[in-house]
């Protein structure tokens, strides 16, 4: 039995959407009214999404007691016998070894665990540290050379060397630079960089003003998400508070080194996350790439030289420079060092957000730290890099995290979503899905991306829909190639990757669209019929009654039978069905 | 220049004051504070940030329909957004959005002829461990189903009413 120090909840926008900010309510209720004296905390994304909301119960020693799915009720409880009493409520605890055991937390390393809106407790984790060691006693192109020999890549998904950047644009000679801070995460299905902001705001703060004096910028731009309110508003009240300990603004902690920055919010605008694009968008114009070169380090925003790095890029600076670079390269394989933050969600039984040394088989992940795929079903494939990347197949699964590794299988590592998929998934379905995504989201301004994207989305609609044609594969290898080759930038070059790489491992699916007309995952509804068994059937008439265009009818053999001229495919009757007795039956009708 | 070194003034949106440069740099921002005041984006809306800004009001229409995040016609009373991010997808989304569609009666994009709900799809609303993930305002449902949104929606009609 020990004393509890401290209580956390988990409030980032997963948490709040899961109820925390209830759960916080109570809990601060409750103290209110006196029944205890412990600090409430409120933390960013703990990780483990899969258990929001998330009540963290901190012992005098520092040890951590998690308690997951709390509900309102439960926080009586929890107060009683943990905060007031010093036992655990067992029943509510939930082991959280085996999800962080394989983790290496750097960018993370205060996510859920300090308060996202305190520069106190940033800094008594050694926040501001390195800013203050770079000022201090280093050059410019010493945090150059450092942040070169930790050998960190461009955690954006494009991989390129972080330190190589800098001194691009550090060699340029220009009485006034920028450095910009890309935040417009928009992969669905990734949420580091939104995790990073809620959970430890000032990190990227430090990690931009490090980047300035590195290339000698006095002025810097976050370009975040409009869908991130919540992030927003945390980094509005951190710069603030920088400010006011002058870790921002004019002479930043008594130096020479002046530098400030502000917010832009983004606007809606996949293509926005290319460079150029980015910057055309703070300027106020429509978000289209330009050609490179000549590259941002050279002619960026207002056309003066200007360094662009992903959040999580800037998020490890502060790390590197505090614990040096020997200390980040010692995680990684030979060219791919230190951590990478995945977003791994899907059909895995423990999703969240996870970090873990580069090089880490991507099996270990899934089974591991995932805890493997929900209903123990089969994993089939994992799509990295959202619509820049692809689905490698569970073949396939050993290979490592590491930008080379996962570049030869036809995806990339990508700025982190990681979505698990099992034998439910309809490979050809997935890659329309992404194609709708990159035609929706091309800005138009090159012909190949603009209508070659269309024309595959149309080819691969066809094929959903069981009006494929041998030759259609063929059409889509040949137009991926042009597409990729002739677009200007990241959007066009990459948009042909998730129908490559499923055409490759997952041929036999495309085939048996084009020729059996069958779709083996059974979700394209033009090729699948509901069928009842009469066998299993037990005339209970459950489908009939939730059938929403009467196509279900009983029959005096006594089970029920469907109409497939009036079935309209909703799937209500195999939901509702206690018996499984519906079936879904996909491929040419025999006889 | 940069527009942090230009010449600022303050522009009054909805009695709120709001400081910035008048260059087209203010174009999104501006955009931005106008719908957040009316709702959407409305033709003197755009004359305004022209004449403000120093654009061409034709440029700050190609930027109004360039960003997704601007609508240009009055939204509903609430507003409905589906998440359409792939743990969403993979996870049947699909199959709720065609209930809602069928439930109101409208398609993405479009506002019930009582003008209560506007529906619309969102790339990823980042809570990809509550997939099938909707919106409603700003709360947010989780792991929802085709019935069970129906019941959302049918909760909000009821606290309109």
């Amino acid at each position: 039995m020990s004393a509890v120090r401290e209580v956390r909840v988990g409030l980032a926008t997963c948490g709040i959407a899961a109820g925390a900010e209830r759960v916080a309510a109570q809990l601060r209720k409750e103290k209110e009214s006196g029944r205890f004296d412990v600090p409430i905390k409120r933390v960013g994304c703990v990780g483990m999404c899969y258990n929001e909301p998330i009540v963290d119960v901190v012992d005098e020693f520092g040890t951590l007691t998690t308690y997951a799915h709390v509900t309102e009720a439960d926080v009586e409880r929890i107060v009683a016998e943990h905060v007031l009493g010093g036992t655990a409520v067992d029943e509510l605890v939930v082991k959280s070894e085996a999800f962080f055991q394989h983790q290496v937390r750097i960018v993370l390393e205060n996510c859920g665990v300090i308060d996202p809106e305190s520069l106190e407790e940033y800094r008594a984790q050694g926040g501001y540290v390195a800013l203050a060691a770079a000022l201090e006693d280093m050059t410019p192109e010493d945090v150059v050379e450092a942040v070169k020999a930790s050998g960190l890549r461009g955690r954006g998904g494009g991989g390129f060397p972080t330190g190589l950047k800098w001194s691009l644009a550090a060699q340029e000679i220009s009485p006034e630079k920028y450095v910009i801070c890309n935040a417009d995460e928009g992969d669905p299905g990734a949420f580091m960089d939104r995790s990073v902001l809620e959970g430890d705001p000032h990190r990227v703060i430090e990690g931009m003003a490090i980047a300035a004096y590195a290339i000698g910028a006095r002025h810097g731009y976050i370009y975040v998400r409009a869908e991130y309110p919540l992030a927003i508003e945390r980094l509005e009240k951190a710069l603030d508070d920088a400010r006011a300990a002058k870790l921002l603004g004019e002479n930043i902690l008594g130096t020479a080194f002046s530098f400030d920055m502000q917010i832009k919010a983004g606007a809606g605008a996949f293509v926005c996350g290319e460079e150029t694009a980015l910057i055309a968008s703070i300027e106020g114009r429509r978000g289209m790439p330009r050609k490179r070169p000549p590259y941002p380090a050279v002619y960026g925003l207002w056309g003066k030289p200007t360094n662009i790095n992903n959040v999580e890029t800037l998020a490890n600076v502060p790390w590197i420079l505090r614990h040096g670079a020997d200390a980040f390269s010692a995680y990684g394989t030979e060219t791919s060092n230190g951590t990478k933050v995945f977003a791994l969600a899907g059909r895995i039984k423990q999703s969240g957000l996870i970090e873990i040394p580069m090089g880490m088989p991507i099996r270990q992940i899934v089974y591991d730290i995932g805890g493997g795929i929900q209903e123990d079903r089969p994993l089939k494939a994992v799509q990295m890099g959202g619509p820049s990347g692809g689905c490698i197949p569970a073949s396939l699964a050993d290979t490592p995290v590491d930008y080379e590794a996962l570049k030869a299988t036809g995806a990339i590592v990508g700025s982190g979503g990681m979505i698990v998929l099992d034998d439910s998934t309809c490979m050809v379905e997935m890659a329309r899905y992404f194609l709708d995504f990159t035609q929706k989201e091309s800005c138009g301004k090159c012909t190949f991306c603009r209508v070659g994207t269309k024309r595959m989305l149309e080819t691969l609609e066809r094929i959903c829909a069981g009006e494929g044609t041998p030759e259609d594969l063929e059409k889509l290898v040949d137009l991926s190639e042009n597409v990729r080759q002739y677009s200007l930038c990241g959007l066009g070059q990459t948009a042909p990757n998730p129908v490559l790489t499923t055409v490759e491992y997952f041929r036999n699916e495309y085939e048996a669209h084009i020729e059996d007309r069958a779709c083996p995952a059974k979700t394209c509804k033009a090729l699948i019929r509901f069928h009842i068994d009469p066998e299993a059937c037990k005339n209970c008439g459950l489908c009939a009654r939730d059938c929403p265009v009467e196509a279900i009818q009983a029959v005096d053999e006594g089970y029920h039978v469907i109409d497939e001229t009036l079935c309209v495919k909703c799937g209500r009757c195999e939901q509702v069905c206690p018996f499984d007795a519906v079936e879904i039956l996909t491929g040419k009708v025999e006889g | 220049m940069g527009a942090h070194s230009q010449a600022k003034e303050d522009v009054r949106v909805a009695g709120e004051l709001v400081t910035l440069p008048r260059s087209p740099s203010s174009v999104i921002p501006l955009l931005q504070k106008l719908q957040q005041d009316e709702g959407f984006v409305s033709e003197q809306a755009i004359e305004r940030v022209a004449r403000y800004t120093g654009a061409s009001a034709s440029a700050v229409y190609g930027v109004a329909t360039f960003y997704s995040q601007f609508r240009l016609t009055r939204p509903g009373r609430h507003t409905i957004r589906v998440c359409e991010g792939t743990a969403c997808h993979v996870l049947g989304i699909g199959a709720v959005l065609e209930r809602l569609t069928e439930e109101l009666g409208i398609d993405v994009g479009g506002t019930t002829a009582d003008g209560l709900f506007t529906l619309e799809s969102v790339r990823c609303l980042g809570c990809c461990s509550l997939a099938p993930a909707v919106m409603i305002d700003d709360e947010t449902y989780g792991r929802v189903t085709p019935d069970s949104i129906v019941e959302a929606i049918d909760a909000v009609r009821e606290g309109a009413t």
